[in-house]
């Protein structure tokens, strides 16, 4: 864990004594870095990069933190941004609210997803999640609140708080920048309270946590809320971001990417997913210019990732020695 | 022995009566009677295949009896969950020691003390504020001798020594009855030792059922000793009644004694 140096002597290389310094420096270049980087590269870009991170870092809550390999995310992400699209665009709310609204309609969902998938284990709970979101999606595809195929277009980014111009694309930039970063901290605190001391321990052995009283179905149906609630942030925000919501959101497809992001940054870290995110969604956009058909490049990268870098980029370079050295661990 | 002379009454705290499991057709354990006694240590023995441990999961409620009764504290827990009747005061150990590897032994002990301190649920609150079990959990692990390895990870404790940090985790919290499932096994005579003398030490509060191999603990520690065999119970009285027992003499030497 970040900033804990660890007295174990076999193979464990020490944390360099500064190594809390180092990491606080770190993560003070990268917030200068996200105040800057929208005068240099394309804020929409960016905008839509921080959206599936937060997203990413939600999911990564469940499958890292607490190891359900959920194949359904999509319904959270997808649905907060018909919810929060439908209340901006017809009932006239404006952007917080909205916001508010897709959070607390992905938490729900969640609830009720969570509600009957979590007794089950591995790929089991994988199945269900995925035909619950398929239901989810079919839901979306038929009800006339979502318009069908044409999705709800042109929604208005308002103002927030009644005074901040969201149309205004740096307003927003620093809008969805705000956002990501308290997604980030609530997920941070999340992992790192007593709470998340429990979802670990259920993690390393559920049969000694029920041994101890603890009842596991209800501390991994609240893990699973709370990411299926920052997921909807995420979608709820990438609604106000491109002004609509449509069916490729709640897609399972949507939901085989955000598993793409977390593997391929690492799992269990809590820069892993952001990196993921960000690999994947540049080469996206990269490649939506080019010649080169999208999804067999991203497989490509997948498998070289599997197969070569198992813990995903940051996960290895965590285990590298200045990884080490650094004092950061992954949650293995 | 250990404790006998000095008690009053015995008081039953965990009964079981025509306790049986079925798996598939296979009847793993059969209408067994069991009463465990507060400040008694009772020991279930048995050669391998026995039943012992699937015993020790109707008990608990980690398998479900497919006929009988179990009374925990005057109170029927047979259609209770698991995690319930550890609340209720029932904590059970397991033959493959049961640690979390990649916490340290302070944070594995506080694991069990979150819950009875009503610090489990909060997910807005520091790790931080865990420290204020620091000094209880600090306690245990003195009592058990775990202090030098405090902030070692229990992965990388040695055998013998995970054993005993899942004593002290299970000691954590309090409760009325502890059922350890072969607690010295795979353990040096050292540890043996050690460990034989905690549960005598801890028995003098509460009940305990073990399941345990080494006879030779069983007559030091045990006051009463119940034999299973084939998932039935052949004998049961005090070690030395069961040890001049023909059919259990028969039962652990083999068909050809």
């Amino acid at each position: 864990m970040a900033g804990r140096s660890d007295p174990i002597p076999t193979e464990t290389v020490a944390a360099h004594p500064q190594a809390g310094r180092i990491q606080l420096a770190l993560v003070v270049l990268a917030l200068v870095a996200l105040l800057i980087v929208p005068h240099v590269l394309y804020p929409i870009f960016l905008m839509k990069l921080l959206c599936f991170a937060l997203f990413a870092s939600a999911f990564n809550l469940l499958l890292g933190y607490t190891g359900l390999l959920s194949f359904g995310h999509a319904a959270f992400f997808g649905g907060a941004a018909y919810f929060t699209a439908h209340a901006v665009k017809e009932w006239g709310w404006p952007p917080e609210a909205g916001v508010a609204l897709g959070v607390a309609g992905a938490a729900l969902l969640g609830l009720v997803m969570g509600a009957i998938a979590i007794r089950r284990q591995g790929i089991y709970f994988a199945m269900i999640t995925l035909a619950l979101a398929q239901m989810f999606f079919f839901f979306c595809l038929q009800a006339r609140f979502t318009h069908g195929e044409d999705g709800i277009q042109s929604v208005p980014r308002g103002h927030l708080f009644g005074v901040i111009d969201l149309s205004q694309t740096m307003n927003m930039y620093y809008f969805v920048l705000a956002v990501f970063l308290i997604g980030l901290l609530v997920i941070w605190r999340f992992v790192n309270s007593p709470f998340g001391m429990i979802l670990k321990s259920i993690r390393e052995n559920e049969q000694r946590a029920i041994s101890l009283g603890y009842s596991v179905a209800r501390y991994k149906l609240g893990a699973f809320v709370m990411s299926a609630a920052l997921a909807g942030l995420a979608g709820g925000v990438k609604a106000l971001v491109f002004q609509f919501a449509t069916l490729t959101d709640v897609a399972w497809q949507m939901s085989g990417e955000v598993i793409l992001m977390t593997l391929l940054g690492g799992i269990g870290t809590l820069f892993g997913p952001i990196v993921g995110a960000g690999l994947v969604v540049s080469l996206q956009n990269y490649l939506a210019t080019s010649d080169f058909p999208v999804t067999i490049i991203t497989g490509v990268v997948f498998m070289i990732c599997v197969l070569l870098f198992r813990r995903g980029l940051v996960g290895e370079f965590f285990a590298t020695k200045i990884g080490r050295k650094l004092g950061f661990r992954a949650q293995s | 022995m250990a404790s006998a002379a000095t008690q009053a009454e015995p008081r039953v705290v965990l009964s079981a009566r025509g306790l049986g499991r079925d798996f598939a057709g296979f009847t793993a354990v059969n209408n067994v009677d069991l009463d465990v006694e507060h400040a008694r240590i009772h020991a279930l023995i048995g050669p391998n295949g026995a039943g012992k441990t699937t015993v020790f999961n109707l008990l608990t409620k980690f398998l479900q009896p497919t006929r009988g009764r179990i009374t925990l504290l005057g109170q029927d827990i047979t259609a209770t969950a698991p995690d319930k009747v550890a609340r209720l005061g029932l904590v059970r150990s397991f033959q493959i020691s049961a640690v979390f590897p990649h916490l340290t032994v302070r944070e594995n002990v506080k694991v069990a003390l979150q819950r009875p301190a009503g610090l489990a649920t909060q997910f807005w609150l520091p790790l931080s504020s865990l420290d204020r079990l620091n000094a209880r959990a600090d306690d245990l692990i003195e009592q058990l001798g775990l202090a030098p390895y405090r902030d070692h990870r229990a992965a990388d404790l040695s055998y013998g020594r995970k054993r005993v940090l899942e004593i002290a985790t299970t000691l954590a919290l309090d409760p009325e009855v502890l059922l350890l499932d072969e607690p010295m096994a795979g353990m040096g005579q050292e540890d043996v030792r050690m460990v034989a003398e905690i549960i005598r030490d801890v028995a003098r509060s509460r009940a305990v059922l073990m399941v345990e191999h080494n006879l030779n603990v069983v007559a030091d520690i045990c006051d009463h000793v119940t034999v299973l065999q084939r998932g039935e119970i052949i004998a049961r009285g005090d070690y030395a009644t069961v040890s001049a027992d023909p059919r259990v003499r028969t039962a652990y030497m083999g068909s050809e004694a």
